[in-house]
């Protein structure tokens, strides 16, 4: 780790007037990612500006009838939280399907969104890597990468989000609001994270002077019909190789509403709306499961290591849609899948 | 090109050690760290408190396991500065005037340790997931402990410990 400079923010004006004063600054907030990465040498910043303490912790309904979670609330009492438990139980479902707990109960919501890819050779910096060194090349496209990307690659990165808490987000609709030198936006859960392109050392659209000040769910919360289905190597404590996040809302059998983002197998959380629109109307049964999947991966492209995660998510697609239809969710505490 | 150098930009002047105040099991201490010393550094190498142990530094082995305003967190992925002003519990705080705490007397119980590296952050974790309330048979144990690795394997027994402060506990 690199020696660098401490300063605490006293308000949001304020953390965004230090670090639009400093280009070599960065916030921190829980730091489970940032120290990580300070530690390995992959970041680098010479100043952090403390935002802990900053007055962003409630979890609050809103008048549109959705609910505003504060940036700074730990992910573990967001998880716990009797709102998102009752309303939101895909979110609760997916933030304890990740890290330990001791993690969670450091983790904040907006860091969450803002942790930085687990490809092996982005934290070794002994190894060229487009999203460290930009066009220093890109070791994984023909190296290790059973852990890498099947969708939305490019030819500079195959990088995946790390984020379980995102996939939940990107299939509620969330939105994203920040602050920055030119005041207050909103920005769609699916237009902040980026796919990598050739501009892979670029995460997400917010600014590097805006700070995430909440997140925003919208009313309709998916609490009787959802699952988040997590495939890893390990039970707990383990990276997705590919999650879902599957959403339903059925009149009958029928589909009303449909929802399905994945994690583990893209640059950002994958959510599929031609899909969804497929699933609008059908019955909900395997049949129409395994025709949304297949759209899914319809351009999924594997490697030399992770070919197998294009049918892995085709059947935890299956498997997720109907664990939300039966009303039976993965269950995050003894991980029997039903 | 991989980068090679990891000299420290020399713009940077060297920063002042900052003033921090903890409570650490009960006592007011005051030290002054550089904004880089971690927690878990700070309580081994400015407060002698060596019970809490380094094991990966990164946040995925659990061995720094402490609770900080009653909360447990990896020690080693928060920086000292940062907690100014909290509240700190490590393993050397559980016993209570000499008698063991029930977690502690559990682990002894049921052999839950081989070598003991892992044990205080296993302890300080069991503590926080009993303070929590959430996990109660032995899968919710087991998945709730998951931030901690013991090498020697003894996780049956830790499960059976914490299962049996669990029931002492409440």
């Amino acid at each position: 780790m690199i020696n660098f400079q401490y300063a605490r923010a006293n308000d949001v004006g304020d953390a965004v007037r230090q670090i639009a004063a400093d280009p070599a600054a960065k916030f921190i907030a829980g730091g489970t990612n940032l120290i990580d990465l300070m530690k390995q040498d992959v970041e680098r910043p010479t100043r952090l500006i403390d935002v802990s303490r900053l007055p962003l912790t409630t979890v609050e309904e809103t008048a549109a009838g959705g609910v505003r979670i504060g940036a700074l609330v730990p992910n573990s009492d967001l998880a716990w939280h009797p709102l998102i438990e009752q309303r939101y139980p895909l979110l609760s479902s997916a933030i304890l399907a990740g890290a330990s707990a001791q993690l969670r109960n450091m983790a904040s919501t907006g860091g969450n969104l803002l942790q930085r890819t687990r490809c092996g050779y982005f934290y070794d910096t002994a190894t060229p890597c487009n999203k460290r060194d930009p066009d220093s090349g890109c070791p994984a496209i023909d190296g290790l990468n059973r852990m890498h990307a099947i969708l939305g690659t490019s030819a500079s990165c195959i990088a995946t989000h790390p984020s379980d808490m995102c996939v939940a987000l990107a299939a509620i609709e969330a939105s994203v609001h920040v602050t920055g030198p030119a005041g207050e936006r909103s920005i769609a859960f699916a237009d902040f994270h980026r796919l990598p392109g050739d501009t892979p050392q670029i995460d997400s659209n917010l600014q590097r002077d805006e700070i995430i000040t909440a997140i925003e769910l919208p009313p309709r919360g998916f609490a009787a019909n959802y699952s988040y289905l997590k495939i890893r190597d390990r039970l707990s404590y383990a990276f997705a190789l590919v999650s879902v996040a599957a959403a339903l809302e059925l009149e009958g059998d029928r589909i009303k509403h449909a929802r399905l983002a994945l994690g583990g197998v893209a640059h950002k959380p994958w959510r599929d709306q031609t899909a969804e629109d497929v699933l609008r109307g059908k019955t909900a049964n395997q049949q129409a499961f395994m025709s949304a999947a297949d759209l899914v991966l319809r351009d999924a492209k594997g490697f030399a290591h992770n070919s197998f995660k294009i049918d892995l998510a085709r059947r935890a697609i299956v498997r997720a849609l109907t664990q939300a239809a039966n009303a039976t969710p993965q269950s995050q505490s003894d991980k029997k899948i039903r | 090109m991989a980068r090679t150098s990891t000299a420290i930009p020399s713009r940077i002047p060297t920063p002042a050690k900052i003033r921090v105040t903890l409570t650490v099991n009960g006592a007011r201490r005051q030290i002054e760290v550089a904004p880089w010393t971690t927690l878990l550094d700070a309580l081994r190498d400015h407060l002698a408190l060596t019970g809490t142990k380094k094991g990966c530094d990164h946040g995925q082995c659990g061995a720094c396991t402490v609770l900080v305003d009653g909360r447990r967190i990896n020690s080693c992925l928060t920086l000292a500065v940062m907690r100014d002003g909290a509240q700190i519990t490590t393993i050397e705080g559980l016993a209570n005037n000499g008698a063991l705490h029930p977690l502690q007397q559990a682990f002894v119980d049921h052999d839950a340790f081989q070598c003991g590296y892992c044990t205080p952050g296993q302890i300080c974790s069991a503590a926080g997931l009993i303070a929590e309330g959430k996990a109660k048979g032995a899968d919710e144990i087991r998945e709730s402990m998951s931030g901690n690795i013991c090498r020697c394997g003894a996780y049956p027994n830790i499960v059976a410990a914490i299962q049996q402060a669990m029931t002492r506990h409440d």
